[in-house]
């Protein structure tokens, strides 16, 4: 117990000293890997520890984009409120599309074609909609204002996609440790067997999609007065619904520190693609992320937090009697 | 008073009559065995009874009060638990953590839940497994597993699934013995089974299904020399299949 106090406090330390001491393109990479592991983690609740794949966790995030960016344009409402707004919204679409798909039992691949439809709705929804900005999107002034949710520089993004990544994983270490996250984990290995066990799956589902929803708008809102720029085409994207459960997947889904990794490690993935291969034939660079992603997905198919702690406790096993 | 009262329960799929107008009564504290040859509806009526299927016609009434229309976790909360003829233990999961999930059903916190996971774990001698993860279990000992969760559950009445199938003799002996201190400790019992020694150790009482049709009813060593069933189940040669059955 000690020792982990410790070292929290040393991970800590480290982290609030690091945006200072490494150059630009670095802190950009940091942001990115927190921003990521942050979204990864939200869409962890449903998807990692309920084993409910929502390939449609783009709609959310818009939601918060949009919510905040509209309500600050037009009615002058700080995008730290209109964010809180945004969460809400989501949260409420989440239970739409949860009651039609949980409460007519669509499981496995017709689950995950539910939300990818609805997110599909909500970038044409988007592209037309004038107060949206509609195909040319909303361009967000710069006025640098903490209360407008904007900067000078790289520094206060760091903290606040930190800080962000810490709230979703204290909450996602809190329903683990509870009731709720057993009877999420319980619903992800047996629907059936947990009904049968006294597991409302109906309600846990919906539950799990609501918080996991609620956490992803404000990702959006980060993203809004990040870039400035809001287009349907980029932020409501199927690419961009799989850029936020790829990591997860890949550190491990269903454990806190698997989207931490995974972000960590696909960010390192496209850095190290884009600074050595992006140079000579075009598209190379994706390319090799791409091989690189399917040897982590082919040989590591628990996800790579899992399989590092199962390698850590096997010669401990092995002393054992 | 029964605890259990069932009603003209029927239910069809497509043109196959699965179960056609069963009735019976089950009181608190007995063991009822419900035997019949594969294909007789014995599982279908268990689904009607714990909610997974709801009945074309009928009733399930539980401790006085009707069970239409209620989903099976409704139902587990009543105090009626099921378990699965193909065992379903939670694959990834510890023995223990499948066993707090059922636990869990009457306690708000985790950490109760373990305390009576753990308890529930040394009745059912599963205490050794559970660190194990619920893939690398046993026949018997998912079997054993699938017996812990529903009883953590604390029930009133237990539903079982042929829970002896593909147990040897010396394991068949000791889960009866199990049955039997659950029993003791006041739980009703309704269980299908195929295994002629548990239901003969077991049952008070037995119901036969044929067809979708109880054929006959009764003390297990009536039954058995009853003519019906021994046609219906037991084949021309009674010995000779509770031979088979057990062996």
């Amino acid at each position: 117990m000690k020792r982990r106090v410790v070292l929290g406090i040393a991970v800590a330390a480290a982290l609030a000293v690091l945006p200072f001491r490494v150059p630009s393109n670095w802190q950009n990479l940091l942001i990115s890997t927190f921003y990521y592991a942050y979204l990864g983690q939200a869409w962890n609740i449903l998807g990692g520890y309920a084993g409910q794949l929502s390939l449609g966790h783009a709609a959310f995030f818009a939601i918060g984009a949009y919510t905040s960016a509209v309500l600050a344009i037009h009615l002058g409402i700080s995008p730290w409120l209109g964010m809180v707004a945004g969460a809400l919204l989501a949260a409420l679409l989440s239970l739409g599309i949860g009651y039609l798909g949980f409460r007519f039992g669509l499981r496995g691949f017709y689950f995950i074609l539910l939300t990818l439809a609805v997110a599909e709705i909500c970038r044409l929804v988007a592209l037309h909609l004038p107060i949206l900005g509609g195909y040319t999107g909303l361009f967000i002034n710069f006025t640098p204002d903490p209360w407008q949710f904007q900067f000078q520089g790289k520094i206060p993004y760091y903290f606040i996609a930190l800080g962000f990544l810490g709230v979703a994983s204290g909450i996602a270490w809190l329903i683990q440790r509870s009731k709720l996250g057993t009877y999420l984990v319980a619903i992800r290995e047996d629907e059936d067997a947990s009904e049968a066990l006294g597991v409302d799956t109906f309600r846990y589902k919906m539950v799990a999609y609501a918080v996991s929803a609620a956490l992803t708008a404000p990702g959006g809102t980060f993203y809004a007065y990040f870039q400035f720029y809001l287009q349907p085409n980029t932020v409501l994207n199927i690419n961009h619904s799989v850029d936020i459960m790829i990591r997860p997947i890949v550190g491990g889904s269903g454990t806190i520190l698997g989207p931490v990794l995974g972000s960590l490690l696909l960010e390192l993935l496209g850095e190290f693609s884009r600074t050595y291969f992006a140079a000579g034939v075009a598209g190379l660079n994706v390319v090799i992320y791409g091989i690189l992603l399917i040897v982590v997905v082919l040989f590591l198919p628990r996800g790579v937090y899992p399989t590092l702690t199962h390698l850590m406790r096997r010669p401990a096993a092995g002393r054992r009697p | 008073m029964s605890l259990l009262r069932v009603a003209g329960l029927s239910k069809s799929f497509g043109g196959l009559r699965a179960v056609q107008r069963v009735s019976f009564d089950l009181a608190e504290g007995e063991i009822l065995g419900l035997i019949g040859p594969n294909g007789a509806g014995k599982t279908t009526l268990f689904h009607l009874i714990s909610g997974f299927l709801q009945p074309d016609e009928g009733s399930v009434r539980y401790a006085g009060e009707s069970l239409a229309g209620l989903r099976p976790h409704q139902i587990c909360q009543r105090g009626m638990v099921r378990t699965f003829q193909i065992a379903r233990p939670f694959l990834h999961l510890t023995v223990l953590e499948n066993v707090v999930v059922g636990a869990l059903r009457r306690v708000a916190h985790r950490r109760e839940a373990v305390r009576i996971a753990e308890e529930v774990l040394g009745l059912t001698g599963l205490q050794e497994k559970a660190g194990s993860l619920g893939q690398r279990l046993t026949l018997p000992d998912r079997k054993r597993l699938e017996l812990a969760r529903a009883l953590a559950t604390r029930p009133r009445l237990l539903l079982l699934d042929e829970l002896m199938a593909g147990l040897t003799p010396t394991e068949t002996e000791r889960l009866i013995d199990l049955i039997r201190a659950i029993h003791g400790r006041g739980v009703t019992i309704l269980l299908i089974e195929h295994v002629m020694r548990a239901v003969m150790a077991l049952s008070q009482r037995v119901l036969v299904l044929n067809y979708g049709q109880l054929i006959a009813q009764g003390r297990p060593e009536q039954v058995v020399r009853d003519p019906k069933v021994i046609e219906a189940y037991l084949g021309q040669d009674s010995a000779g299949a509770e031979a088979d059955a057990s062996g």
